[in-house]
């Protein structure tokens, strides 16, 4: 097998690690929306569905758990949506010269920084855990070591296909495009719809129909659920809701990312042929 | 190479050129900007597709095996290309791995060629701390580290100070000896005169004379005579009856006389001739003819960006060809 992709890996990673200020900016950003956004969120749900009768012999969650997994989910989408620019830039500069030049397949490029924003989420991921179960998020409550541990390679499985998806998206994206502005915009554009259609932040139960079907179809929503199945369980409730998942509605979840990374692999390779760099 | 043609568009930037590089010489493509040069050497690497014509290099067809082609090629290219947050070492070792150079190969080629170009001292700083010079030693150590066949430089000297220049042109020689074939684009004449085996001058996307730097010179005579007189029309019609005079050109205040024999004897001839013909002389030049007459002669303009005013150069090329 050719590993070319592992070069682009490397380099990608290299970059990563050497600009200290960027790697704590991309590490603590999301550990920081958990601690000013969840706290604040949660002391007002608290308040607000304090009145509510729980529902009886299930176990109910606090808010900052609730969005525990949305914040992942979210910081997995920025990271990735972004994580294609390098590419932009390196077409720019003039970098990407010496890249497509080589004999390596050009498939390579955008499998090597897919690997590197996977890399990248699991990163943050793992901090925004850590962080969280110190804040009190109850994640993997009364799991035993084994559960736990299959459980964290679930929510790895989900991060990672959606983590793919997105950046292909992204490289996409910025091997198309002229200028950074230009790509900033467009991201920025298209984080809104995922970001707010999505089951991230709050039950998406009462959504109008149509945002209801958005929401459905959004791959965000189903990487939320994938983390709560795997992190909180199949079923609980939070802030006066009952959430319930089922092993078939998970598996259709994760089939779902992993048709929405196809496709978007399919864009990027069609995209990165086009493209010619001098 | 054969009737390479290629098209943004509907502008044609290469028009029907063919050429061949023999194995181990220097080979320059002289012009000014936006000749076309860029383009070709964009196509011969592989960065640009072959629209029309045929190409092989280092025995491969350019066409049908790329791959191969790219494997047996070296590039440096015109602007800068290096990563300016690695090292020198990780951008040697990152060409290596895109190459698949194996391990060692690569740790043994890197010490080689930061010997060779002499930045052993620099192995582990970010290129974005390093001088132009340095930059572009760098760039070409990278573009040497598979052991390319032929080693396409695109205006490899660009935008240095004159020492680093000299110090360049030492290591591109190195290299040829040592078995590389270079090809190079240049828009310097000293570069094309001074480094390579033979010269290409392009223009307009078209090769217009292709030979070694003495051919070229000598197609315009043994010496070239400046003057400026009183009449330079009347002038120019009667030193053309002379048979040692091979041919005048009107420049914007005098006449170039390229002549077949020794200038020197030949001027105090010129002068009596002019001066029995009423002509009052007013200025005098003669030297042997340099890349710029050559280049001058055969695209009837000095190189765009030495500024010419835009009139002058209509006129000359059309007394030029």
């Amino acid at each position: 097998m050719h590993t070319g992709f592992l070069t682009i890996y490397w380099r990608d990673m290299l970059r990563f690690i050497r600009f200290r200020t960027l790697l704590f900016a991309s590490l603590v950003q999301p550990a920081l929306w958990l601690a000013f956004f969840g706290i604040a969120m949660s002391n007002n749900f608290e308040r607000l569905t304090a009145t509510m009768p729980a529902a009886p012999g299930v176990r109910t969650v606090g808010y900052l758990t609730f969005i525990g997994a949305g914040v992942i989910a979210m910081t997995t989408l920025f990271t990735s949506l972004f994580a294609g620019t390098v590419l932009l830039f390196d077409k720019n500069w003039g970098l990407m010269r010496e890249t497509l030049s080589s004999p390596l397949p050009r498939i390579h490029i955008i499998i090597g920084i897919g690997l590197s924003a996977m890399t990248k989420s699991f990163i943050q991921a793992g901090v925004i855990m850590g962080f969280g179960l110190l804040l009190g998020v109850q994640f993997f409550e009364g799991y035993t070591p084994a559960q736990t541990f299959f459980s964290l390679l679930g929510i790895m499985l989900f991060i990672g296909t959606f983590s793919l998806g997105f950046l292909f998206l992204s490289a996409a994206i910025a091997i198309t495009m002229e200028s950074p502005e230009g790509m900033q915009a467009v991201i920025t554009l298209l984080t809104m719809p995922f970001f707010f259609t999505s089951n991230a932040l709050y039950p998406v139960n009462s959504f109008p129909p149509v945002l209801r079907a958005l929401s459905t179809v959004n791959p965000l929503t189903h990487l939320v659920s994938g983390i709560r199945y795997f992190a909180i369980g199949s079923d609980f409730s939070s802030i006066g809701l009952r959430y319930t998942y089922t092993r078939e509605e998970v598996l259709v979840s994760f089939l779902a990312l992993l048709a929405f990374a196809g496709i978007m692999f399919l864009i990027a390779r069609w995209r990165f042929t086009k493209v010619t760099v001098t | 190479m054969n009737d390479l043609e290629y098209f943004f568009g509907e502008v044609k930037a290469v028009d029907n050129i063919s050429f061949t590089v023999k194995k181990g010489e220097i080979f320059s493509f002289l012009g000014p900007n936006g000749a076309g040069k860029s383009t070709v050497i964009n196509i011969l690497t592989t960065l640009l597709p072959v629209q029309k014509g045929s190409v092989k290099i280092a025995g491969y067809d350019l066409k049908k095996e790329p791959e191969m082609v790219r494997e047996s090629i070296g590039i440096v290219f015109q602007e800068l290309t290096l990563d300016r947050d690695m090292t020198v070492r990780e951008i040697l070792e990152y060409h290596g791995r895109l190459y698949s150079m194996p391990k060692t190969a690569r740790q043994e080629r890197i010490d080689e060629l930061l010997g060779l170009v002499e930045l052993e001292g620099k192995r582990d700083v970010l290129t974005r701390h390093l001088s132009g010079g340095m930059k572009r030693r760098l760039e070409i150590a990278r573009g040497l580290m598979t052991r390319p066949k032929v080693l396409f430089m695109d205006e490899p000297t660009i935008g240095l100070d004159p020492q680093t220049r000299i110090r360049i042109w030492d290591y591109v020689r190195d290299i040829n000896r040592q078995g590389t074939t270079i090809f190079l684009t240049t828009h310097y004449m000293d570069e094309a005169d001074q480094l390579s085996d033979r010269i290409s001058i392009i223009d307009h996307g078209k090769i217009v004379v292709t030979g070694r730097s003495w051919e070229l010179k000598n197609t315009l005579g043994e010496d070239l005579i400046y003057l400026e007189t009183s009449d330079n029309w009347t002038a120019s019609d009667l030193l053309k009856k002379l048979d040692s005079v091979k041919g005048v050109r009107e420049k914007s205040k005098g006449l170039i006389i390229m002549v077949n024999v020794d200038g020197t004897y030949l001027l105090p001839e010129i002068m009596d001739k002019l001066r029995s013909g009423g002509i009052r002389i007013s200025a005098v030049n003669l030297k042997k003819p340099s890349m710029d007459d050559v280049f001058v002669h055969y695209t009837g303009r000095e190189l765009r960006d030495t500024g010419m005013e835009k009139g002058s150069t209509v006129s000359l090329r059309a007394g030029g060809r």
